[in-house]
């Protein structure tokens, strides 16, 4: 993209886009950190990611006032305008990403609280979680390269952890049936999975505001990845 | 890319139903200041009761665009038109030669960037066109006066004083003055040169919100500097460049999705 004729507005922008990625590694942390503290139940850990999403959610606030203050000075139109749309909507979505690892640390915590664990999953969830770190990941370097294949890719592997889930779920509830004394445990593992499940969705969220910024279509609830065409 | 050809005539009917009347049809025009080129092949459908807004940065050929339409290149030697303009529903062409620039601008209105009220009486000023247009009635006159000066939303702030002069009026209410002098003849297109350049931010709201009244019985064709103006008023939106059109389209898909580079550059503030 050519430069604009104010110097200012290009680092105004530049300034929000690099910004964005930051949060979006500090969610990736939060995340890391959380599944480090349900596999090792380190309780300290698990303090600090709890009180680190203040850290996202101040982010999240500072950059949505700066979206804020550059639609007023810059009138941002197409291009600039998909993006500032994009990056609002992109911040929110990492915010509630990092709600689920706060969420993912305070169940790993409970969990460890009540002694070693007795149902043996946290592997697979450990697999998901790998995927959807992934998928944020990917979809992260999407919006730095405004590369719309890579957006695709992760829209198309939402899928993947959505049945990683619902194989958890199934072992999950045959652990539960064989055992009622596992309930309790098996279903934080289960908001754990759901968790997990639900940053994916939110990694493909933002693959679809990549492809709004960079090809203006939205493709959201359209069911597949229509703006391959 | 093979798209199937029955998805492609969908969207064309699409676009077809969503289309409104063509008031006028621009087709081909080339536009001469001499030897200087200023106008290059510019072919678009000017929308029925529809607002058009023109844009492009400066020197690119919008105002010289408007003037063809009332055929105010004429004044000076040396001009030269080519191409056509045709004005629906009677299908004249505006800019062929047999046909008399004085009746191409009854039918058309102008409002220039700078209001230029005559030194007359406000009443004067509205009732200029239709004595010109040898309309005797004094009874008619008065009608028809006080109905563009409603229409022009002033009615209201001169109806004590119609016969003070119009240059006591503020910048505003005279640009008003001229919107209702231009509509007293009841013109079937409008055109706007940057009608609010010269007007603080209030007038300019009124002046919008004017236009926006207008274009229900109106077709505009408007001249305009600021982009935001642009978007606000217009339906469709021509973006012109170096004396070509660049790209036209309908005024929310051009300002959010340009189809081209350099219309995107240029409302982006990439241009230079």
């Amino acid at each position: 993209m050519t430069e604009h004729a104010s110097k200012q507005y290009d680092l105004d922008l530049d300034s929000i886009r690099s910004r964005v990625l930051q949060m979006g590694g500090l969610v990736e942390s939060q995340i890391r950190r959380a599944l480090d503290v349900l596999a090792k139940g380190d309780r300290a850990l698990a303090d600090e990611v709890i009180a680190g999403d203040r850290r996202v959610n101040a982010m999240e606030v500072a950059l949505d006032g700066d979206c804020n203050h550059l639609i007023v000075k810059r009138q941002p139109a197409a291009g600039d305008l998909r993006m500032i749309f994009a990056i609002s909507k992109t911040v929110t979505d990492l915010e509630r990403i990092g709600d689920e690892a706060q969420k993912i640390a305070r169940m790993a915590k409970s969990i460890h609280e009540r002694g070693a664990p007795s149902v043996p999953l946290t592997v697979d969830v450990r697999h998901a979680a790998e995927l959807a770190i992934a998928m944020l990941q990917r979809t992260l370097d999407a919006f730095a390269r405004l590369d719309c294949d890579a957006a695709q890719e992760v829209i198309r592997a939402d899928a993947g952890i959505d049945s990683e889930f619902r194989s958890i779920l199934r072992q999950l509830i045959t652990y539960m049936m064989e055992d009622p004394r596992t309930i309790t445990m098996a279903l934080e593992i289960v908001w754990i999975a759901k968790a997990v499940e639900r940053i994916g969705d939110h990694a493909k969220n933002m693959a679809e505001y990549v492809i709004y910024i960079v090809k203006g279509t939205d493709v959201r609830h359209t069911g597949t990845v229509s703006a391959e065409a | 890319m093979s798209a199937p050809d029955t998805l492609m005539s969908q969207d064309l009917m699409q676009e077809a139903q969503a289309a409104p009347a063509s008031k006028a049809e621009v087709d081909r025009l080339d536009f001469y200041y001499g030897d200087f080129r200023a106008l290059k092949s510019i072919s678009m459908p000017v929308y029925d009761r529809q607002v058009t807004a023109l844009i492009g940065p400066s020197g690119c050929g919008k105002s010289t665009f408007l003037r063809c339409f009332n055929r105010m290149h004429d004044l000076y030697p040396g001009n030269r038109y080519a191409g056509r303009i045709v004005l629906h529903p009677d299908n004249s062409d505006l800019l062929a030669r047999e046909v008399d620039p004085i009746e191409v601008r009854m039918r058309l209105g102008m409002v220039f960037q700078k209001p230029n009220p005559f030194p007359k009486s406000i009443f004067e000023n509205v009732a200029y066109g239709l004595r010109v247009r040898g309309e005797g009635s004094r009874r008619r006159i008065e009608e028809k006066v006080e109905q563009a000066l409603e229409d022009a939303a002033l009615f209201d702030e001169v109806k004590d004083r119609l016969h003070e002069p119009a240059y006591n009026l503020s910048g505003g209410q005279q640009q008003r003055l001229c919107i209702a002098r231009a509509l007293a003849t009841d013109p079937e297109l409008l055109l706007f040169d940057e009608p609010t350049s010269a007007l603080d931010p209030i007038a300019t709201a009124s002046i919008e919100e004017l236009i926006h009244d207008l274009k229900k019985r109106v077709t505009i064709l408007i001249v305009t500097h600021n982009m935001q103006q642009a978007a606000r008023v217009s339906d469709y939106t021509a973006y012109m460049y170096l004396g070509e059109l660049i790209e036209f389209g309908v005024t929310d898909e051009l300002f959010i999705k340009p189809k081209m580079k350099q219309t995107e550059d240029y409302i982006t503030g990439r241009f230079g």
